[in-house]
Order: structure tokens, then sequence, then C-alpha cells
């Protein structure tokens, strides 16, 4: 089984994000990036699936600046076999993403396409779901357990209501939750051992995707200042704060 | 990241082991400190990631990487706040099994090289004694030639990982005929070994996670294959590895600084005072950026030091300079931190209240500062 695992190059999650100064977005100058960790968790799954010999191969795949070479890098030391790098410079929608995934898809045929459930910059949680839509192909999202036999894969899902189990069948995209796996560091032997692995690049246009926006920004600016709490006394001045000050009861 | 000394490979490793550290090191830490050692199977793990081999060969389970990468090390485990868990690896990787990779043969590699790297068995290197520190040629500690063994008397002090360690390479004096420097040889000795103890575990100001010993050899009987490199030539191997030593504690120092620096501007950012931040008062703000530049100058010299060494070339006032200067740089920094933190950084369960107390040592362990600033003052003479 071949797979096709995303990894998207974001401001590392430990980073407290700033918008910039002119409200055009967020300002990622000298952040540190890394790997979306549900990317993270979604490489992990595909090591996994390789470890046990479910999977022959595993690309990673990458849409973003030359500089997301890094985190293709990094899947390749966590245990990917080779890698894409769809380079672009502009920002791109989760729709333009996924339609790179759907030409690659038409040159390698793999039989599972693994991402995360969202990327923590825009927390747009589409790209999985646009691909299958492209693709035709069956889609699991939020998967929380994944099991295959042949070309059969039971997913357990996190839904708001608990616990979903859907069947589907090869060739599939599945998204991954939080608790899906543990990612493993990468080793130093490893990441050795990815300095030799290929990486090929290609671009949108390469691929004869349109990547013009269809939304379009209007500002950026941080969410508004928390106000300092206050101390109530007693029960009935917090009811009292809560019916006149709040409005929250009646 | 930093393209001018590093490869994307060292920049990979530098993220792995920062990760590492925020989730396995830090929830941790104080609970070595109050044990007194770091347990083996945290070492074991970084063996399993490869961390405790970065500089050797790869028939052992090394990766073969430069002195650049034992900085990312040593910079990025001192970021972990506790500076006894760094002790504990850094002497392990970079200051006790040197002496092995330098000057071990092959049998002798064969023998060791795969634990040490695994992280199966922890080393130590003892030169220090009670009287003879900074002055390694007064060793006092004799190993006398019987039939085909040494057997060596004395004692050693403030060694680490002496507690809990598993092979030794000890100094010793060889020839008490001729000059110190020309009879001094290190022997490699196990635990276990008939007339070898652990005479007591030091009670310690800072590094409390760090197990430090005073070791003692009464008739220790070694076998004469376990002479590491050649006989009467330790001394030699001492100083040279002393350059390592230095350059990683220049930047376990640096890693340190960075780490105080950032906990305290989020501090002073939210602690308020006189109706404003303590952010806002101009003094405090300089005192930090000025604080920053320092840090940064500190790192770049201990990056260009291991640079010149990687390249082979000769980097001794370099080295020295990085050891002096960051050594009592992060002090420094450690003091005005806690100064900004006010009552709350002389509270044990502030990180900086036991960031200063760990500090301490690195301007006196592994070449006070007066003794670097003679090996600068040595290579600085106008003929
Ligand atoms: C926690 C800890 C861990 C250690 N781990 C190890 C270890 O694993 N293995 C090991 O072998 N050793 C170890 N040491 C020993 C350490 O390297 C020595 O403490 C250090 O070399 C200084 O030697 P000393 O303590 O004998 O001080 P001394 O040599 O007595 O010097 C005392 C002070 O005098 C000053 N001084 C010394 N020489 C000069 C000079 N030439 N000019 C001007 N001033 C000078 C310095 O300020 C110095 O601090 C450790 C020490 C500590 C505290």
């Amino acid at each position: 089984m071949k797979i096709l695992v995303a990894v998207k190059r974001v401001a590392d999650y430990n980073v407290k994000v700033r918008a910039k100064s002119d409200n055009t977005g967020p300002d990622l100058a000298n952040v540190k990036m890394a790997i979306n960790p549900f990317c993270e968790i979604a490489v992990e799954e595909a090591v996994r699936m390789k470890e046990n010999g479910i999977a022959s191969e595993i690309i990673a795949v990458s849409v973003g600046p030359q500089s997301a070479q890094e985190q293709v890098r990094t899947a390749l030391a966590l245990g990917a076999d080779r890698g894409i790098l769809v380079q672009t410079d502009t920002d791109l929608e989760p729709l333009a993403i996924a339609k790179c995934f759907k030409a690659i898809c038409d040159n390698e045929k793999p039989d599972m396409v693994l991402l995360g459930k969202q990327a923590i910059d825009g927390d747009n949680n589409q790209t999985g779901q646009m691909i299958a839509a492209l693709t035709g192909w069956s889609q699991a999202t939020f998967a929380s357990e994944i099991t295959i036999d042949g070309d059969a894969v039971t997913v357990i899902r996190e839904v708001d209501a608990g616990l979903q189990t859907v069947k589907l069948k090869l060739p599939a995209v599945i998204t991954a939750d939080l608790r899906l796996n543990e990612p493993r560091y990468a080793s130093l032997p490893n990441i050795m051992k990815a300095k030799k692995k290929t990486i090929d690049n290609t671009t949108p246009e390469e691929l004869g995707v349109d990547t013009s926006p269809r939304v379009t920004l209007l500002k950026a600016a941080p969410p508004a200042e928390r106000q300092a709490g206050v101390k109530v006394e007693d029960v009935a001045e917090l009811i009292d704060k809560l019916k006149n000050e709040a409005k929250v009861i009646s | 990241m930093n393209q001018l000394y590093f490869s994307e490979e060292q920049n990979m490793l530098r993220e792995q082991i920062r990760r590492f550290v925020e989730q396995e090191i830090v929830p941790n830490g104080e609970q070595w400190e109050e044990d007194g050692f770091v347990p083996r199977d945290v070492l074991r793990k970084m063996g399993d990631l490869g961390l405790l081999g970065i500089r050797y060969g790869e028939e052992y389970g090394g990766s073969n990487m430069n002195t650049l990468s034992s900085v990312i090390l040593a910079e990025e485990l001192g970021r972990s706040t506790f500076g006894g868990f760094v002790a504990t690896v850094m002497v392990h990787t970079d200051m006790a099994s040197p002496h092995l990779e330098n000057f071990g043969n092959k049998t002798q590699k064969d023998k060791y090289m795969p634990d040490l790297i695994s992280g199966k068995k922890i080393c130590v290197v003892a030169v220090t004694e009670p009287d003879a520190g900074s002055d390694v040629q007064g060793m006092r500690t004799t190993a006398t030639e019987d039939g085909d063994s040494y057997l060596l008397n004395g004692s050693k002090m403030f060694i680490t990982n002496g507690v809990k360690g598993d092979v030794y390479f000890v100094a010793a004096k060889t020839d008490t005929s001729v000059k110190a420097s020309r009879g001094i040889t290190i022997f490699i000795v196990e635990k276990g070994m008939e007339g070898f103890s652990v005479s007591r575990a030091l009670d310690k100001q800072g590094w409390r996670s760090s197990d430090t010993a005073e070791l003692v050899f009464d008739n220790c009987r070694v076998p004469k294959e376990n002479i590491l490199g050649e006989l009467n030539k330790g001394f030699y191997s001492i100083m040279k590895n002393f350059q390592n030593e230095r350059t990683v504690l220049a930047a376990q120092s640096i890693g340190e600084a960075s780490k105080a620096l950032e906990i305290t501007l989020q501090y002073v950012q939210d602690r308020k005072a006189f109706g404003e931040t303590l952010w806002d008062k101009q003094t405090i703000r300089q005192r930090l950026a000025m604080l920053q530049a320092k840090v940064e100058a500190g790192r770049q010299l201990t990056y260009h030091a291991a640079w010149l060494d990687s390249m082979g070339q000769d980097c001794v006032k370099e080295v020295s300079m990085a050891k002096a200067f960051c050594c009592e740089l992060v002090n420094e920094t450690m003091y005005t931190c806690q100064q900004f933190h006010g009552g709350f950084g002389y509270i044990r369960e502030s990180a900086i209240e036991r960031m200063v107390r760990d500090a301490r040592v690195q301007s006196i362990g592994g070449g006070a500062t007066e003794v670097m600033l003679e090996e600068i003052s040595k290579r600085s003479i106008v003929d």
C-alpha cells in the first residue's frame, strides 16, 4: 500500500503569533516554524503502518515555500521514504492545496492520503475533505483509530457526540485527530539517513493548478484582550452581578 | 535557523532535542533534583535517539558529527533549566567518553563504545583530587606496576556521575621520578573492581540532580590492557580533551542564560507594579536588552570556537575565551534575572532560583575563569 502524507509548515505551536502592524496578516518574520502538529500525527500513523507491514511506501508532500523543505525533511527523518515539495510563495487556500494533492494523486496513485484534521495556522479543517471531493475517494475525518484489513479500512472518528465508527474502501482520504497516536522523535541516525532520501520539487503551475484566491482577507487583528476578573464577596453578590451587570440570568 | 554554522541536519537535531527537553525533562526534573540523580531510563531514551553518540563512529551506533553538534546538544539541554541533568549527560558524552574515542584502542572501543552510546553504561572522568584541581599535575593518586596489572592508590574528588557510573577513566601517576606532565596515565576502571569504592556522595549547592562523588582507590588492581592510550601520556590526553569540555560548558551556559532571559522577559512583562508592568520601567528593559546582546555575543563566540575546532584548527585561545566569558556571563545573567523576579525568585518553586544555584559552578569547574584567563594571557604576549 502506498500512502501520501501531508505535512504543512506552520509557526511552532509554542510561538505567540502577533498580527502585523498594518493588519495584513500574522507577523511570521523570524518566527520558529515547524511541522503542523496534526500532520506530525499523520506521519506517525503512516510510519506505524509501514512498520507493521501494511504500507510499502510513504511519500511526504508539502505545499509551501522553499523552506517547507525542512518539514518534508523532518517527515523523511521520521520514516517517510521520499518527499514532494510543491513550491509556491503565495499562501494558498485549502482548495488550491487540495487541487495540488489531487494532481499528485493522479500521478502517484496512492491507496491512502493521510492528513492532519487541520493546520494550526488557518484552522480551516477543509483540505482533507476537499481532496476527497476532488478525487471522489471515500473519506474519514478526525480519526482516532485506523484499522486496515485488505482494502477495507475501519476508522473510529471523534465527533461531538462521542465516537463514531465508519468503514471505508480504499483508496481513501483520512484526517488525523489529536488522540490517534503520540508522534515519535526523529533519532539522530534517522536524521542523517534522511539526508540521502530524495525530495522532488514541483509547482502548482507544473501541476496545472489554478491557485487564484477565492477569499479576500480584509483584516488580521489580535483578539480583544480579556478584562481582568473581579472577586465577589458572596453568592448574593454573584447573582446580582450575573443579573444586572452581565445580564445572563434574569 | 542559523545557516552560517549549521547544516540542515544540525538544525533538525536541535529541533528534536528541544522537543525532547520540553516533553521528557522539564516535567520531571524537579523529582530528579530531589532524588539526587537522573534515572537511567532517561539516559537510555537519549541513547535510543542517538543523542549520546553524536560524535562517534557509525559502527558503534554513532553519527559522526562535529564539535558544533556537541554545542547544539549542550545549548539545548541547558535550556531545560536543570543544570544537574545537563552535567549528567554532558560529562558522559563530551567530557568522559571522548577519552575512549580519542585514545582507546580497537579492543577497548569494541568493548565499551556500544554500551556508552546506547546509554546502557554511563561513564565518568576522574582527574580532580582533594588536593589537586586546577593544578592537574599536582595529583597524588599513583598506579604502580604489579605483574600484568597496576595497583591504584589514592582518591578523587568532585567526580560527576561518580556515584551511579559504570565506567571510570581515572588519571594516576605512573612515574613519579619525572615531571608530572610526563608521568600521568589514564586507566579504565569499572564499577565493582576490587579496591575501588565510592566513599561518599557529595551534597552540593546546585546541580542537585547530578550525582557527584568522592572515590577511593585502595590497592585497586587494574589489568594492563585497561591503560587508555599510551603509558605516561595521560596529561596530554587530559589537556586535549579540556578543549571540548570547555566548549560545551560555554554552550551549556549560553543555553541556560538564554532560557533565563526568556523566562524573565515573560515575568516582567506580566508583573504589575506602580500601575504598570515592570517592563515599562526603562531601567529593567534596558538591563535585559544589554544582557540579550551579551548572551548573543557569547553564543557567536562559542559557535566560532567550535567551528575552528571542527575545522581542525588550533583554538585554545578562543575556547578559553568562550569558557571564561560565557560561564561568567551566565552568573551575571542569573543574578539580574533573579533580581527582577523579586521575592519569587528567591523561592524554591521558581525555576530561576534553581538556575542561579546551578550556574555558580560553571565558572569554577572544567577550568576556573582565572585559569582560562591565564590561557588567554599566555597566548597574548607581544614579542
Ligand atoms: C559539581 C562539580 C563537578 C565536577 N566534576 C568533575 C569531574 O567529573 N571530574 C573531575 O575530574 N573533576 C570534576 N570537578 C572538579 C573541577 O574541575 C575543579 O573543581 C576545578 O578544576 C577547580 O579545581 P579546585 O576545586 O581544586 O580549585 P583550586 O584549583 O583549588 O582553585 C580554587 C580557585 O582558585 C583560583 N585559581 C586556581 N588556579 C588559579 C590560577 N592559576 N590563577 C589565578 N587563580 C587561580 C580559581 O578561582 C579557583 O576557583 C567538578 C567540580 C564540581 C564542583
